[in-house]
């Protein structure tokens, strides 16, 4: 191991050992997770078992038969009424009977063996945009699955079914936050970067800070030591979330493991670096504890988590691109409703390398920079 | 229970106060008993932990006793504290000046706080201005002080009414030795003309001695109690200036002396050295000339305090460094050529240039703001200089490599290694973060435990520990690495009597075995233990040589010179007299 490796190591334990000692700090990361993951999942009532939905086929072919026979076998629908006009939609929602609406249009059929592509439209009931939206995604899920069952069939290389989802009484639905799984994400980012904010500034107020410059580390070895476990902690209190998300809520994970902490992890890295770049500008922890106030508030608010980013004016649109926590929700919600790769993601992922790529120096240039 | 005695103005009688740290209790004041008279200066003595600030914010009603009571004025604290409080004032350690409101706004602020009446303001503020000499400087910020003007606004502050006790928690920590004489000339004059009682707590020896009544506290107890003659008895015969008739620094004199077991101290002096022995009558050594001199109450201290902890002695301190460590590297080690620190306009350090040998203890001295904490900082690498050049180890420290940095080891003024992590592993990652391994790893962290007397507590978290053992552990993490040089930033600020002289028995150790030692230090008959010493005083180095020559400066000033003290205030007063010459000849 190099000189540098083995220092670097060697500070990574002690931050790690420093955490895990302290008790207030062992309770404080990992029981408000649990608690606010709990009480989130709650407050964002939803009952995504037997969601009453109507159906409008007007093809009645065997494709679209099978189409439904899939959404019926899905404990998460329910079909409370069939419909047989567009007109009587607006009743079933207003009258809240179904939460959505599947309309199957009459070419249908036609369509998907002709190979051009067919579409299936999802009227939701956009007043309760949550379970709305995620049974939504639920459709958008019973329709990859059937695309890829078709493809095999007829040996297609694109899928020929596209979802075209339309919120009734709030057409933003769209973008709506699909509240459990955001949270993977959400929750993640509070602590992570006040981990990182209070690290440097609370060796710099106790005074050990220079006792840490004076050794032989380096400002990029101390960096990377600081960086890692805050990483470490943020990748487990999003697994306590994906974990209480998937099993307490039983929301079914529809992506890869693999793409989703490859996502988490360039999250937390933005984040992170975010906070060690408020914490080396700070001399004091209340300094690093009012900074890293100041930004999470508008990085919540600014993700498209409780308001969509597309309704936002479009100067503040543009500081969302600064937001690492709007790509994470982004790619969070895609990747577990919808099973998003890599491929589709990219767009996503860049802009938090960039983030990291900027924070990450800048906090490595002030430890030594940033004097007293 | 006796009635409180109403000629006295502090009386304790089985006065207990306990903490609770984590799940042990800790005793700050166990069983403690004394008298204050009134109209007299009381001191409180101690080191830092010894209770003397619980016991003046229990006389304050600031707090609870747990046991036993404590009668204020005649009055009890347990019953009358809104009473007690409006005769007696408190001066804490850190007194609460506002630095953004100016000295006139601060004592008007402390007036209206006390209802103080306009009509009285007047006279009170006239004689607290004459008194602390702030007339001509009513308009300045509080923040823009001196140390030592700042407590002198605090204690003004603190008399804005007329109080009928006086409580003074430390007042001349980190304070000059120039304002600390003017603080205590304030006091004197108080108790004196006024009658005014006073209690001070300090853990200096010569201002307890300027009081009628001494009260010894060590580790919540009281040491011993009464006349500073009458503790001073104690060393009476024992007392001796030792000379070498070779030529000998007087600290390698003193490290021999200290290591003889018949002697209880011995202290660097004027280039001699000042020895208590334990019997009545010199010891024999080849080479040392002993002459009987008067005792002092740091003398009679030492003998107490020997009596009490007999097992600890100061020769255990002695460090062995590897062979290989010692005579190793070039001959200047610190050079520093016209170093120049700015803080925008303000200047820390101005041109300064001095360079230090291979095992050369050299001293930094001046006071709070002197620029010694800036030069302290830039030679450690932690700040770079404005302009000049600083060489350090051989490499210019501001752009040195890491590698540069393994060479020096650092330890802080205040306790500043992770208070959440055990002894152990404080030791282990400061070994590791020097890049020691394995064996070399394991063999530095136990040389560290058994040199610096650490094992016993190695499990406990380094932030419940007591001063003492921080102040040993800091340094025991500094010489993990064996560096060439070590920086010592007022290491003994706050340390007893006895922990001080096993401080600089380790120190002149390490500067026997090769290693450059570099100390700040307000203490400072301190200096007597470097080889050489620089005098700072705003921002500017006013001396530089060996004890004896910076003595020798002093004097020939004209001043009469007895310890370091002396020549430190003749030199500064000196420099400022002609600085306010120069001023106004511009």
């Amino acid at each position: 191991m190099s000189a540098a490796l083995y220092r670097t190591v060697v500070l990574i334990k002690k931050e790690l050992v420093a955490v895990v000692k302290d008790p207030r700090s062992r309770i404080v990361l990992f029981l408000p997770v649990l608690l606010q993951s709990l009480l989130f999942g709650y407050a964002a009532t939803f009952d995504l078992n037997e969601v009453p939905y109507a159906l409008l086929d007007q093809d009645r072919s065997a494709a679209s038969a099978r189409f439904v026979a899939q959404l019926d076998g899905s404990p998460v629908f329910e079909r409370v009424v069939d419909l047989h006009n567009a007109n009587q939609i607006s009743d079933v929602i207003g009258t809240k009977r179904a939460i959505l609406v599947v309309q199957i249009p009459d070419d249908f059929e036609r369509n998907m063996l002709s190979g051009r592509g067919a579409v299936v439209q999802v009227i939701t009931d956009g007043r309760n945009s949550n379970t709305a939206g995620v049974a939504a995604s639920y459709v958008a899920a019973v329709v990859e699955r059937f695309n890829a069952a078709w493809n095999r069939e007829h040996d297609l290389p694109d899928a020929p079914l596209r979802v075209e989802t339309r919120a009734w009484y709030n057409p933003t639905l769209e973008t709506r936050w699909y509240m459990i799984p955001t949270l993977i994400a959400a929750l993640t980012m509070l602590q992570t970067l006040m981990l990182a904010a209070l690290s440097v500034a609370r060796e710099r107020e106790q005074g050990t800070f220079d006792q840490l410059l004076v050794t032989p580390l380096r400002p990029g070895e101390i960096l990377v030591g600081k960086a890692i476990p805050p990483i470490l902690i943020g990748i487990t209190q999003a697994t306590i979330v994906l974990l209480i998300a998937r099993y307490w809520f039983g929301i079914p994970f529809q992506g890869s493991l693999v793409t989703l902490y490859s996502a988490l992890l360039l999250f937390t890295t933005a984040c992170v670096g975010i906070g060690l770049a408020v914490s080396a500008f700070s001399l004091t922890m209340q300094q690093a504890m009012l900074y890293s106030f100041v930004l999470l508030m508008p990085m919540m608010l600014l993700s498209g988590l409780a308001s969509a980013i597309d309704n936002m004016p479009d100067a503040l649109q543009y500081i969302t691109l600064a937001n690492p926590l709007r790509y994470a929700i982004e790619m969070v919600r895609r990747i577990y409703l919808e099973g998003a790769g890599f491929d589709v993601l990219v767009h996503q992922m860049w802009p938090l390398v960039v983030i990291a790529a900027i924070t990450l120096p800048t906090a490595s240039w002030l430890f030594r920079h940033r004097l007293t | 229970m006796a009635e409180p005695d109403t000629v006295l103005a502090l009386e304790a009688r089985g006065l207990t106060k306990r903490f609770a740290r984590d799940d042990t209790v800790v005793f700050a004041l166990d069983d403690i008993t004394f008298q204050a008279r009134r109209g007299a200066l009381t001191a409180l003595v101690g080191p830092d932990g010894a209770g003397k600030t619980t016991l003046l914010r229990l006389a304050a009603c600031l707090m609870r006793a747990d046991e036993g009571s404590i009668f204020v004025l005649g009055m009890d604290a347990a019953t009358q504290r809104q009473a007690i409080q409006d005769r007696i004032s408190y001066m804490p350690q850190r007194f609460g000046l506002y630095e953004d409101l100016s000295v006139q706004e601060n004592l008007d602020l402390y007036a209206d706080l006390h209802g103080v009446s306009h009509e009285q303001r007047a006279e009170r503020y006239a004689r607290l201005l004459e008194m602390t000499g702030l007339g001509p400087f009513r308009t300045r910020l509080a923040g823009k002080l001196s140390g030592g003007m700042k407590q002198k606004l605090g204690l003004a502050c603190t008399l804005v009414r007329s109080p009928e006790l006086l409580l003074l928690d430390e007042p001349t920590v980190g304070v000059d030795p120039l304002s600390r004489r003017e603080l205590w000339e304030i006091v004197v004059d108080l108790v004196e003309r006024d009658g005014l009682s006073v209690v001070v707590s300090t853990s200096y020896m010569d201002e307890a001695e300027r009081c009628s009544h001494v009260v010894v506290l060590h580790e919540g107890r009281v040491l011993t109690r009464g006349a500073p003659d009458e503790i001073k008895q104690g060393a009476r015969g024992h007392t001796f200036i030792a000379t070498s008739t070779i030529p000998q620094t007087a600290r390698a004199l003193q490290a021999a002396l200290i290591d003889t077991p018949e002697v209880v101290d011995a202290v660097p002096r004027g280039g001699k050295v000042r020895a208590v022995i334990r019997e009545q009558r010199p010891i024999e050594l080849p080479n040392v000339g002993f002459e009987s001199v008067e005792a002092g109450l740091e003398d009679g201290l030492m003998m107490l305090l020997h009596r009490q902890a007999s097992t600890r002695s100061a020769s255990a301190a002695m460090l062995d460094l590897a062979p290989e460590r010692r005579n190793a590297g070039p001959e200047i080690v610190i050079d520093v050529h016209d170093a120049v620190r700015k803080f925008g306009d303000f200047i820390a350090v101005n041109r300064t240039s001095f360079s230090v040998r291979r095992g050369e203890v050299f001293g930094l001295l001046g006071p709070n703001g002197a620029g010694k904490t800036t030069t302290f900082r830039m030679l450690c690498g932690l700040l770079p200089a404005t302009s000049g050049k600083l060489h350090v180890a051989g490499v210019d420290l501001r752009k040195a490599r890491a590698a540069a940095r393994q060479n020096i080891g650092y330890v802080a003024q205040k306790f500043s290694l992770y208070g959440d992590l055990t002894i152990r592993e404080n030791l282990e990652f400061f070994a590791g973060a020097y890049g020691l391994r394995n064996a070399r790893k394991r063999e530095r962290v136990e040389w560290a435990l058994e040199n610096f007397d650490l094992r016993e507590h190695a499990s406990d978290a380094a932030g419940t520990l007591p001063g003492g053992f921080q102040r040993r552990l800091a340094m025991a993490a500094a010489l993990l690495h064996e560096p060439q040089i070590l920086f010592l930033d007022e290491p003994t600020s706050g340390a007893d009597p006895l922990a001080r002289r096993e401080f600089w028995r380790r120190i002149t150790s390490l500067a026997e075995q090769g290693t450059t030692i570099v100390v700040t230090t307000h203490f400072m008959e301190e200096a007597e233990y470097c080889d050489r010493i620089m005098i700072q005083d705003a921002g500017t180095m006013l001396a530089l040589g060996t004890p004896e020559e910076v003595r020798a400066q002093a004097s020939a000033g004209g001043a009469v010179v007895d310890t370091m003290e002396d020549a430190f205030i003749a030199i500064v007063e000196l420099a400022r007299q002609k600085a306010e010459r120069s001023g106004a000849a511009a």
